[in-house]
């Protein structure tokens, strides 16, 4: 091992230790803050309190460690992750840890989020100087009571050796380690010595998921508690214009009926009585008449592309002398549509709002945020409000939206209850927060057998791509290239969705840089793997690192081989800093695609939970052929016109393909894994879909209405 | 409202509910038995799926007044221990992600593997194909359901 000033401790993170009256020593350490690098907190280390800790690493005497782990667990899998980076470098048994979900600290920290797959990325360094400096402090108590030096002293599964063979057990060793000082420097892990990163560890939940014990926000009752439905205007960027709730009051169970805003709440005493109400009310809403629907928003972004009212993100060389100087110029146009996500638990939260103080539970993605705009919209401070996080029924992108905590506190306010907001499955899929429909525009300059200019055009319904999109590959591949993006406006409400923006722009591209590779009459593999070799200058990716996950693809996937009535297609895409190649195998029946199996290689840096990972990366390929394949979300006259799993088709068991799925070993710090999977596997179905017929499908989903989407 | 007497998991509930009432809501919030879910109210997604006299039913669409006089077994009475051979294949392969849609999936399955004692895959795949898993788990649910019928097999 070795003690670098690299590993010096960051006194932010740190750290405050204290002897518990049931026995046992508490470490706290500041993690939110850790993973915030830009946080600024001139706090010195004696100024800290427990409060403002909101991670703990808390030692038993009989041993026993308990973690508490704050990211909210949406199904990525943190809730065992980071944790099992602490006990790597506390140097316990993965046994003896129990994990528990820690609350949300409101007061001192600026982001507790689940979200762009940062959690591992941003905790790698902080969790496990967390778990090093616990494990120092517990060495040197050793050190002590022996009277020798910590250095000939060395640690195992929660155990201190001595070179003479005696050991202590940490339990034995927190009343001395307590009241040593914090080190500055400690000595992290080499890779190599990984006992715990590295091991495929179970989802620390699964026994209780298998029991159905109440864990999700769903589930979480308290006593007198009541339940609340909502009834919102059909169309977004309608008005209620009036109401005749005089039915649904009737109704059995059925506690109160009132406005607010633009929407209708039904207080009742079950779920079912509010959900029965809901249906009874007649409600007036202003016209809808003069809303856009999805073929007004589709024109409306045809028309700033033609017009080109766009701004440019990022321009290399000059893609118009390109064109004009090339052979032949290829052109083509990519559509996705609105998606919503479909998180299987609906929208859900409790709010008990009291004069005193608020306290609010269940499924969200930023906590933190919610927190506050509870605290803005009921002008109350945010001192007064308590968040309780729940395990959440899935998240992608959908519950970092708050929008459903503050209608929960809004109506607790109002009915001065302690209650429930529970969405119907209608609720949570005509309520909003979507992914934002999209258009995208190629022209590649061909000259001399190789592509010498890429332009992209993108038009998007409310938010789209940012810099860091336009800065990936192609950029520095190609010497004349621009990027450019407009908005079109519209009341419906989006938001992120599972690897925002990448997600259908790797559809788009990938496809494209398929047409390309096939206009120059070259393998679509072998043409990638040229570009990426001959990528100059500056770039945010690294081009050896993508070349070795499509080496392994190919490989893996046998490409170039074929089985008769197979077809195979291949993409890659660099997003959340992680490199993922996929190669698509699909047969067609009753011409249809049918996908039959999904090879995928992946370098996403160390890979801390293998079995955990690895259903991340086989669940975000399946989620994206599932969307590819079927999803569909339209709009008339601002109103959605599916609303359940009838008419809204989600990808089910017997289409799923089977998926392989390889991590390059790597020594690389760990990046993101929860999203990047899914990008790439559009691409490389709609590529196999045009070597089986040689049609080009520029537009989501491949089926639609049981036919080819062509 | 109207007062009913149900068995559920070899107990015997009294409830007094609206005669209209699924049986997953008052399963959910009269008895306190919330590992059964709600998804979708519209028997689409099978993540409220219960054993009615031993078979595989949506209890979202099934009125409390259908069920007197009926076994009902929930996720919580599958197994004393946790221990059903679909449990134990849920825990042995790591089955969940968010883990909202595994109560419907584990007593579709257990249903399942009563009535087919040696499935295909293809048989596993069709059987499984009404529950929706939202994270997209369906290759290890496979999996499990296939080691779940063997260890069954095994046992019997």
């Amino acid at each position: 091992m070795e003690t670098t000033k690299k590993n010096s401790v960051d006194r932010r993170l740190f750290m405050k230790t204290s002897l518990l009256a049931s026995g046992g020593i508490l470490f706290g350490f500041n993690l939110l803050e850790a993973l915030n690098p830009k946080a600024l907190v001139p706090t010195t280390v004696e100024d800290l309190n427990f409060h403002e800790f909101n991670a703990y690493i808390k030692i038993a005497e009989n041993g026993k460690v308990t973690l508490f782990s704050p990211n909210p667990e949406i199904g990525q899998g943190v809730k065992t992750s980071m944790p099992m980076i602490v006990a790597e470098e506390l140097d316990v048994a993965w046994e003896d840890v129990t994990v528990v979900q820690a609350k949300l600290d409101t007061e001192n920290f600026k982001r507790q989020v689940a979200g762009g797959s940062q959690s591992i990325r941003k905790g790698w360094k902080p969790l496990r100087q967390t778990g090093a400096t616990a494990r120092q402090m517990l060495l040197e108590a050793a050190a002590l009571k022996w009277k020798v030096s910590s250095v000939s002293l060395s640690t195992k599964e929660g155990f201190v050796f001595h070179e003479n063979g005696s050991k202590l057990g940490y339990g034995e060793l927190v009343e001395a380690a307590s009241k040593l000082e914090i080190p500055s420097n400690v000595t992290l892990k080499n890779p190599e010595e990984f006992s715990i990163i590295g091991q495929g560890k179970r989802n620390v939940d699964v026994y209780k998921i298998t029991k159905g014990e109440s864990l999700f926000g769903l589930d979480y009752k308290v006593e007198g508690m009541l339940y609340a439905a909502v009834l919102r205007p059909p169309a977004f960027g309608q008005k209620l214009k009036s109401f005749d709730a005089t039915q649904a009051k009737k109704l059995s169970g059925v506690v109160n009926v009132f406005q607010f805003e633009d929407n209708i709440a039904v207080i009742a005493n079950n779920t079912w009585a509010a959900f029965s109400a809901k249906k009874l009310i007649v409600a007036e809403w202003s016209s809808d008449a003069s809303i856009d629907g999805t073929l007004e928003l589709n024109s409306k972004m045809e028309t700033i592309i033609e017009n080109d009212k766009l701004k440019s993100l990022k321009k290399k060389g000059d893609v118009k002398v390109a064109l004009n100087s090339s052979d032949k110029v290829l052109e083509a146009s990519y559509d996705s549509s609105f998606l919503p996500h479909n998180c299987m638990e609906p929208m859900n939260f409790y709010a008990n709002v009291t004069p005193e103080k608020i306290e609010l539970a269940g499924s969200i993605q930023t906590p933190q945020n919610s927190v506050n705009s509870v605290a803005k919209k009921l002008g109350r401070d945010i001192s007064e409000i308590d968040l309780k996080l729940t395990r959440i029924g899935g998240g992608f992108g959908r519950r970092l939206t708050g929008d459903f905590v503050v209608d929960a506190a809004v109506i607790s306010d109002i009915a001065k209850k302690p209650i429930k907001l529970v969405y119907t499955r209608e609720d949570d899929m005509t309520g909003g927060i979507y992914k934002p429909a999209v258009k995208y525009k190629f022209k590649a300059a061909l000259k001399k057998n190789d592509l010498i200019g890429y332009e992209l055009k993108e038009a998007a319904v409310n938010r789209g791509m940012g810099r860091h999109h336009a800065q990936n590959f192609p950029f520095g591949a190609v010497p004349n290239l621009n990027i450019a993006s407009g908005l079109v406006q519209s009341e419906i409400t989006i938001g992120w969705w599972r690897a925002p923006v990448s997600n259908f722009l790797a559809f788009a591209e990938q496809s494209f840089l398929d047409e390309v590779a096939i206009s120059l009459k070259k393998d679509p593999i072998e043409y990638r793997l040229e570009m990426l070799a001959n990528v100059k200058g500056k770039v945010n990716y690294s081009a050896s690192r993508m070349i070795a996950v499509i080496e392994k693809v190919r490989k893996d996937s046998k490409w170039g081989s074929s089985v008769e009535g197979t077809f195979k297609g291949f993409s890659a895409y660099y997003s959340h800093q992680s490199y993922v190649a996929e190669v698509v195998e699909i047969e067609m029946k009753d011409g249809l695609p049918v996908i039959k199996k999904v090879y995928c290689a992946v370098d996403c840096g160390v890979v801390v939970n293998p079995m955990g990972a690895d259903n991340q990366v086989v669940g975000g390929i399946i989620d994206g052929v599932g969307h590819a394949m079927y999803g569909d979300f339209e709009f008339e006259n601002g109103k959605p016109t599916s609303s359940n799993y009838d008419k809204y088709r989600l990808i089910r068991m017997n289409e799923t393909p089977q998926v392989f799925c390889t991590f390059v070993k790597s020594d690389e710090d760990p990046t993101g894994l929860g999203e990047p999977t899914l990008p790439p596997v559009s691409g490389a179905i709609g590529n196999a879909i045009a070597a089986a017929t040689g049609k080009r499908i520029r537009k989501l989903p491949f089926v639609k209405n049981w036919e080819l989407n062509v | 409202m109207k007062k009913f007497q149900l068995k559920i998991n070899g107990k015997t509930y009294k409830v007094k509910v609206d005669e209209t009432t699924p049986l997953l809501w008052v399963l959910r919030d009269e008895l306190g038995l919330v590992g059964t879910k709600f998804g979708c109210g519209i028997g689409q997604c099978g993540a409220c799926t219960v054993h009615f006299n031993g078979s595989a039913t949506r209890s979202c669409l099934l009125p409390v007044s259908a069920v007197v006089g009926s076994e009902i077994t929930t996720i919580e009475g599958l197994s004393e221990n946790n221990d059903h051979p679909v449990q134990k294949a849920w825990q042995e392969l790591d089955v969940p992600q968010c883990g909202y849609c595994q109560a419907g999936q584990i007593m579709t399955a257990s249903a399942f593997i009563e009535e087919n004692q040696n499935p295909s895959r293809e048989e596993v795949r069709d059987a499984m194909h009404g529950n929706i898993c939202r994270c997209a788990a369906y290759n290890r649910i496979e999996n499990a359901v296939v080691l779940a019928a063997k260890e069954k097999q095994s046992n019997s």
